[in-house]
């Protein structure tokens, strides 16, 4: 079985792992690491998004060998000190989930995108997230609560 | 899904003997296609090649006649480009709505090109721009490479290496999205070189295609008013519950003309 070194929220990790595992079952099963979700497992609905070298893909869509050598983080990851990050406050305050399963995959996708672009607009903020569903909120609540992040990041 | 062995060759050569060396080998670019098609049971490979290792494949280049892309080149790097987006902003928008943002940051122009997916958007840039494939065994014409339905002119084992997209004088791509999978349930590609106008069609068709009599109206008169009742026969096109056949032939006419419309935009107004 191949061997792998990664790096996953700041941690250096070394598994082993079968050719047919993908990440996110190194992720979840391997590590424990059970916020990342797995919605569809057919590469629709952005559950399972982590960023992988700073990019947003869908972890149930590449092989865990693939990740070797390189510096994942998941939505663990993301919020300094066991607090919230600016989005996750906003996803927060402008009710921006209902059960939440969709709401790791969105953090993941929106954080890369306020990276990218810190100052987007509404309509590049959903052409941002055409590759993550949810099934309770409509995504306006979601929407907003990116635009807000975006502001309050900017200061 | 079934176990596999995996192997990253670092070189062009090391990646063809290996697929040679496998009994049941498959090649891994981007994964968004390949990795769904094998957990769905629909192939169980012995040996996954990851082309991934194999800088030469990821460069892109641009002359002021020619735009080269490495076939591993990522939708997402395609659509950042400067080198494509300056002399052809055509490309770089249809590459900037493949899929989503993480297909885009996975999917790759060799493996869309490879899988020749009826409803795929690269096809429809590559044939109606004149492009060239080139292998690790020879060149080929688009014209000449998109068979049909999941079917393209490469052989087993053959490994595209880059695509060469001439630049155009004008071109704009038109694409009216599947809202559930954002494939293409028809999109529309124009582009005109001097007098010479091509229009390629996917989405619409069991494989992309060229529509002569628009590409005629077009060449003595590059406008979309030179498009007005021409029309597309139904016969052959796909018809799903997406849509009709009558429905896409219909965004055929549609879209080529907002693609005209676009290209002279996009284009330098001659
Ligand atoms: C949710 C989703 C939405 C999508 N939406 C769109 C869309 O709107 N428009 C669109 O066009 N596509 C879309 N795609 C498909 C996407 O663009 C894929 O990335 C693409 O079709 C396959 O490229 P890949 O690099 O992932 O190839 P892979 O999946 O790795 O490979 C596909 C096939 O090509 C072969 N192959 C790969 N590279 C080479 C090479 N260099 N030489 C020879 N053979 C090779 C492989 O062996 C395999 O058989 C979507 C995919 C998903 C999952
Ligand atoms: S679980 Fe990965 S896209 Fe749905
Ligand atoms: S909050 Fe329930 S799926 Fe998005």
């Amino acid at each position: 079985m191949p061997k792998i070194n990664l790096t996953v929220n700041n941690q250096s990790v070394t598994k082993e792992v079968e050719g047919r595992t993908l990440l996110v079952e190194l992720i979840r099963e391997g590590l424990g690491l059970t916020g990342t979700h797995i919605g569809c497992d057919t590469s629709q609905c952005g559950a399972c998004v982590v960023h992988v070298n700073g990019q947003p893909v869908k972890s149930c869509t590449m092989l865990a060998v693939q990740a070797d050598g390189a510096d994942v983080l998941t939505v663990e990851g993301v919020s300094p000190d066991g607090g919230l990050s600016p989005l996750q406050q906003a996803l927060h305050e402008h009710h921006g989930l209902q059960c939440g399963f969709c709401t790791p995959g969105m953090v993941m996708t929106a954080t890369a995108l306020l990276n990218d672009n810190p100052y987007p607009t509404e309509a590049e903020v959903r052409h941002g997230l055409e590759g993550n569903l949810c099934r309770c909120t409509g995504y306006q609540n979601i929407v907003e609560a990116i635009m807000a992040a975006a502001k309050e990041i900017r200061g | 899904m079934d176990d596999f062995s995996y192997q990253k060759p670092s070189t062009l050569g090391d990646a063809v003997e290996a697929f040679s060396a496998a009994d049941d080998g498959v090649y891994l670019a981007g994964g968004q296609t390949i990795l769904p098609v094998m957990k769905l049971g629909l192939a169980a490979p012995e040996e996954v090649i990851d082309l991934n290792g194999i800088e030469e494949l990821q460069a892109i280049t641009a002359s002021d006649s020619v735009i080269s892309i490495g076939a591993m080149a990522t939708h997402a790097t395609v659509a950042a480009s400067e080198d494509v987006k300056q002399p052809l902003p055509a490309l770089a928008s249809l590459a900037g709505i493949i899929g989503d943002p993480q297909v885009r940051n996975r999917g790759t122009i060799g493996g869309s090109i490879a899988n020749n997916d009826p409803a795929a958007d690269y096809p429809a840039a590559l044939l109606a721009l004149g492009a060239t494939i080139t292998t690790d065994k020879r060149q080929i014409a688009a014209d000449d490479f998109f068979l049909e339905i999941f079917e393209t002119a490469l052989e087993d084992g053959e490994i595209i290496t880059k695509v060469d997209f001439p630049v155009p004088d004008a071109a704009a791509y038109m694409k009216f999205a599947n809202p559930a999978s954002r494939f293409a349930l028809v999109g529309v590609f124009v582009a005109r070189t001097g007098n010479s106008v091509r229009v390629a069609v996917t989405g619409a068709g069991p494989c992309v295609f060229r529509v002569g009599d628009m590409e005629a109206a077009l060449e003595k008169d590059f406008s979309a008013a030179a498009l007005d009742g021409i029309t597309v026969p139904t016969d052959d096109l796909n018809a799903d519950i997406h849509a009709s056949a009558e429905y896409r032939g219909h965004l055929i006419g549609v879209l080529a003309k907002r693609a005209v419309e676009v290209a002279k935009e996009n284009g330098d107004g001659q």
